[in-house]
């Protein structure tokens, strides 16, 4: 890829003044976009650029207020996907749309028969899956229930069922946000190799160097409007981000700290899943006052079950958890809040806001039950709503109005909302469980900003990510989890480094510890 | 043992397979649309609506394959309604069903009266015959399309495109849509053609089993049907099964209270076969397979 697709190349798709409201919020104005066969067209834009709407328009699930598109030189019919995949149109959403508890086969095959036909053609069906996935290294088993796959499985999965509908241009929604290094390497292979074949591609993503890597083309999207559009070959890092964001984005620096004392401790920490398989073995862990450690590690390896247990949502089967010199292992999501542990979950949409429930609700869910915020058992709206624009301000939530339900911000805001819930209370424990998944570079800056500041004030901060730049980045040590198991990288070794991790993480220096 | 003999004759499993009838119907028909994800709880109304419009059809000279014609349409105008009111309007199904129940019993009685204002004994008509067929195959044609239905569902759901996508709508609609299949077009046609099931459910028991209607003649069986669906874990073939050993329990409690008479008040025969059902649906329905979009609304271009 990048090299420049000829400004001859037939337009494969052309987007004309597509605008979109929602309420008072225009969220797509006036764009124009064209494709042509064989790009790939990186869209970029922050948290609430308007990405997906825009991509959604496009497939049919919106239908725009105002402007056209045009697929292979024909109208598309608005407001309809099955138009949109008759003509070739495949798209990876943002959240995936597969059925849990049905087979990958199913999955796929689903709306490729007619739904008058007698029978279902698996046989068929079975062996083109194969086929396809044989072509495109996108290996998956037709028969496995998608509900027991890997998210980098589920998303083979999505793009299968494009491809076996013979899919000519392709939208991926931020198909790596939730993939570890390793899965958007492979994702990244197989995008070339179906450009290779002709079809062009629509790639949404945050992650900069992914987007230089396989784009040919960058567009930007900033509130709604298009804000420029540059060749890869003439783009670079801070010029896309400064586009994006409208300023220079700025990486905020760690400074030089002398860490306090043992904030948090975990001794021989074990939990035990079925079959007596540990789920953590054995885990030792110090966190000292105003000191970040970064925890990596490949997605299943043991990050979530110790964020359970930090959180006190899982009790140990063994070992000792202490907050300064209290063991609190038994206490409890409540009692961790109540001592000062502050959270920032990893699924932000299951674990961290209630869809439903305004701002302010979902602001003092975790100690709605004290002062200020309660009395004799009765909610005090108006302290909640003063806190709730208090948070809304200091941390830069974009909101129409303070009392919107928290579904409808978008997935940056969402962030900054539950970081606000979090650090308001001036934690002495902060657990960041990927603060910054799926964020913008500008929002992601913007909380790198806060956990450093939280930091400086003297917080023991937890951050599990696997965005390995962002550990070394912000980490005074490194932590990498491996089967159950934890293991510092030593600095005395050498420079603690992304190569270095990336070893860790396949299982070096775990092997006589077993 | 004179209650155990009973399990071994004939016409104790004549007698089940009667009472088991509209309980298959009204279980396929509830089957159908919990499967698309929406909850009927119209299905009481719906059985009573079945009834009389059947019944009456025939009364009025039409042939009873007619009649089953007519309560099968007047089942689907009323699930089409349900479909209206909460798959597109996306309102409570708990209160849209409840809603359906209480207009299309009322309606019921409503036309009755209209039809006959004065009659004290309800008027009659020739229901379908048992076929002419040894012990336990003497039924009437209704009771063999209630089975031959089961496996016709069966193979619709397991085996057909549009049968995944029924499955499919009642797990995750945004993923039907993202395959270019109408969501409230889908979810209202199953809504549909589970209503009219379970209209003939309630049929069967005016054009089968009596040869009139009378008022209260559902009785809860709707109900039990929804009972049955959970008990079933959503299956045709596990359906069929609960829906006939309720009937069984039911059948042997009727004999076991002219065994017995007098020495046990007759209420607690009655309430037997409830009470099993429900311990077998504690104990059947742990691993149950809910459909996980059942009763939530999907409403088009929202987050
Ligand atoms: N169905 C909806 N109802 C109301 N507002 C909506 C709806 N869908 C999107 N929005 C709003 O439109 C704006 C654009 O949202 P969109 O999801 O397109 O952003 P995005 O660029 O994809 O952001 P992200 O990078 O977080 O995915 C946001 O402010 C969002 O809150
Ligand atoms: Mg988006």
């Amino acid at each position: 890829m990048n090299q420049p697709v000829g400004a001859q190349a037939e337009v494969v798709l052309r987007l004309r003044g597509i605008t979109k409201r929602f309420g008072s919020l225009t969220a797509n104005d006036a764009i124009d976009l064209d494709l042509h066969k064989g790009e790939v067209v990186a869209l970029l834009g922050e948290n609430g650029a308007g990405k997906s709407t825009l991509m959604s328009i496009l497939f049919g699930h919106y239908v725009a207020d105002e402007g056209t598109v045009e697929a292979f030189g024909q109208p598309l019919p608005p407001g309809d996907p099955a138009a949109a995949l008759a003509r070739g149109i495949g798209m990876v959403h943002q959240h995936f749309t597969l059925a849990d508890n049905l087979t990958v086969l199913d999955n796929v095959m689903l709306g490729t028969e007619s739904l008058w036909s007698w029978r279902s053609r698996r046989s068929a069906g079975r062996a083109r899956l194969d086929r396809l996935a044989g072509a495109f290294g996108l290996a998956v088993r037709g028969d496995a229930r998608v509900g027991d796959l890997s998210v980098g499985e589920r998303q083979r999965v999505e793009i299968l069922k494009a491809l076996y509908r013979d899919a000519r241009i392709l939208i991926l929604d931020e198909p790596t946000a939730v993939l570890t290094p390793q899965e958007s390497a492979s994702l990244r292979a197989t995008l070339g190799r179906l450009v290779a074949e002709g079809l062009s591609i629509i790639f949404i993503s945050h992650k900069l160097d992914e987007v230089l890597e396989i784009g040919d083309r960058v567009v930007v999207l900033r509130a709604g409007k298009v804000a420029g559009e540059v060749p890869v070959a003439d783009a670079d890092r801070p010029m896309l981000a400064g586009m994006m964001v409208g300023r220079a984005v700025e990486q905020p620096q760690r400074r030089q700290l002398s860490p306090g004392a043992v904030a948090v401790g975990l001794q021989g920490v074990t939990v035990l899943g079925e079959g007596g398989r540990r789920r953590l073995d054995a885990v030792d862990l110090d966190i000292r006052a105003g000191e970040i450690v970064g925890l990596a590690g490949v997605s299943g390896n043991g990050q979530s079950v110790l964020s359970d247990v930090l959180a006190g949502l899982i009790t140990p089967d063994g070992g000792h958890y202490r907050l300064a010199d209290e063991d609190v292992s038994r206490a409890g999501t409540r009692g961790l809040v109540a001592r000062g542990v502050g959270r920032i979950p990893e699924d932000r949409q299951a674990s961290g806001v209630i869809g439903d429930m305004t701002i302010p609700e979902t602001l003092i869910a975790e100690d709605f039950r004290a002062r200020p915020f309660s009395r004799f058992g009765v909610i005090d709206w108006r302290a909640a709503r003063d806190f709730a624009a208090r948070i809304v301000s200091d941390f830069d939530v974009r909101t129409e109005r303070p009392d919107l339900n928290a579904r409808l911000l978008s997935g940056g805001n969402m962030q900054k909302l539950l970081l606000g819930r979090a650090l308001a209370r001036r934690p002495r424990f902060v657990l960041a469980n990927q603060p910054t998944r799926g964020l913008d570079v500008g929002a992601a800056a913007y909380v790198h900003q806060r956990l450093l500041a939280a930091r400086e004030a003297g917080a023991a901060i937890l951050l599990i990510s696997e965005d390995l730049d962002e550990v070394l980045r912000l980490s005074d040590r490194v932590a990498v989890m491996f089967r159950g198991r934890l293991r510092e990288a030593d600095p005395a070794l050498g420079p603690v480094t992304v190569e270095r991790l990336g070893l860790m993480m396949a299982g070096q220096g775990f092997e006589h510890a077993a | 043992m004179a209650w155990l003999d009973m399990l071994v004759t004939a016409s104790f499993w004549v007698a089940v397979l009667r009472i088991g009838t509209p309980l298959i119907f009204g279980t396929l028909g509830e089957l159908i649309c919990e499967r698309a994800g929406v909850l009927n709880l119209g299905i009481e109304g719906i059985m009573v609506a079945g009834a009389f419009s059947g019944w009456l059809a025939v009364y009025l000279g039409a042939p009873l394959g007619a009649g089953i014609l007519v309560a099968m349409a007047v089942g689907a105008a009323l699930g089409l309604l349900h479909g209206i009111l909460t798959v597109p309007l996306g309102l409570s199904q708990h209160v849209a069903g409840i809603g359906i129940t209480l207009l299309a019993t009322s309606l019921s009685y409503y036309f009755y009266r209209m039809v006959f204002p004065t009659v004290t004994e309800p008027p009659r008509i020739q229901p379908f015959q048992p076929l002419d067929l040894p012990g336990l195959f003497a039924q009437t044609p209704m009771t063999y399309l209630a089975f031959l239905l089961v496996a016709l569902t069966a193979y619709v759901l397991y085996r057909t495109p549009l049968g995944l996508a029924v499955r499919m709508v009642g797990e995750n609609p945004a993923a039907v849509e993202a395959q270019g299949i109408d969501v409230t077009r889908l979810r209202i046609g199953a809504v549909m053609v589970g209503s009219s099931l379970m209209a003939l459910g309630g049929a069967f028991l005016t054009l089968s089993a009596f040869n009139a209607f009378y008022f209260n003649m559902i009785n809860g069986r709707g109900w039990i049907c929804i009972a049955l669906v959970v008990f079933a874990s959503w299956r045709p073939g596990k359906a069929l099964l609960g829906a006939v050993l309720f009937a069984a329990f039911d059948a042997f409690q009727l004999r076991l209270q002219q065994l017995i008479g007098g020495a046990v008040p007759y209420q607690i025969f009655l309430m037997a076969p409830y009470v099993l059902s429900i311990l077998a649906l504690i104990v059947m329905s742990r691993r149950a397979g809910v459909p996980r979009a059942l009763m939530i609304p999907y409403r088009k271009g929202e987050r």
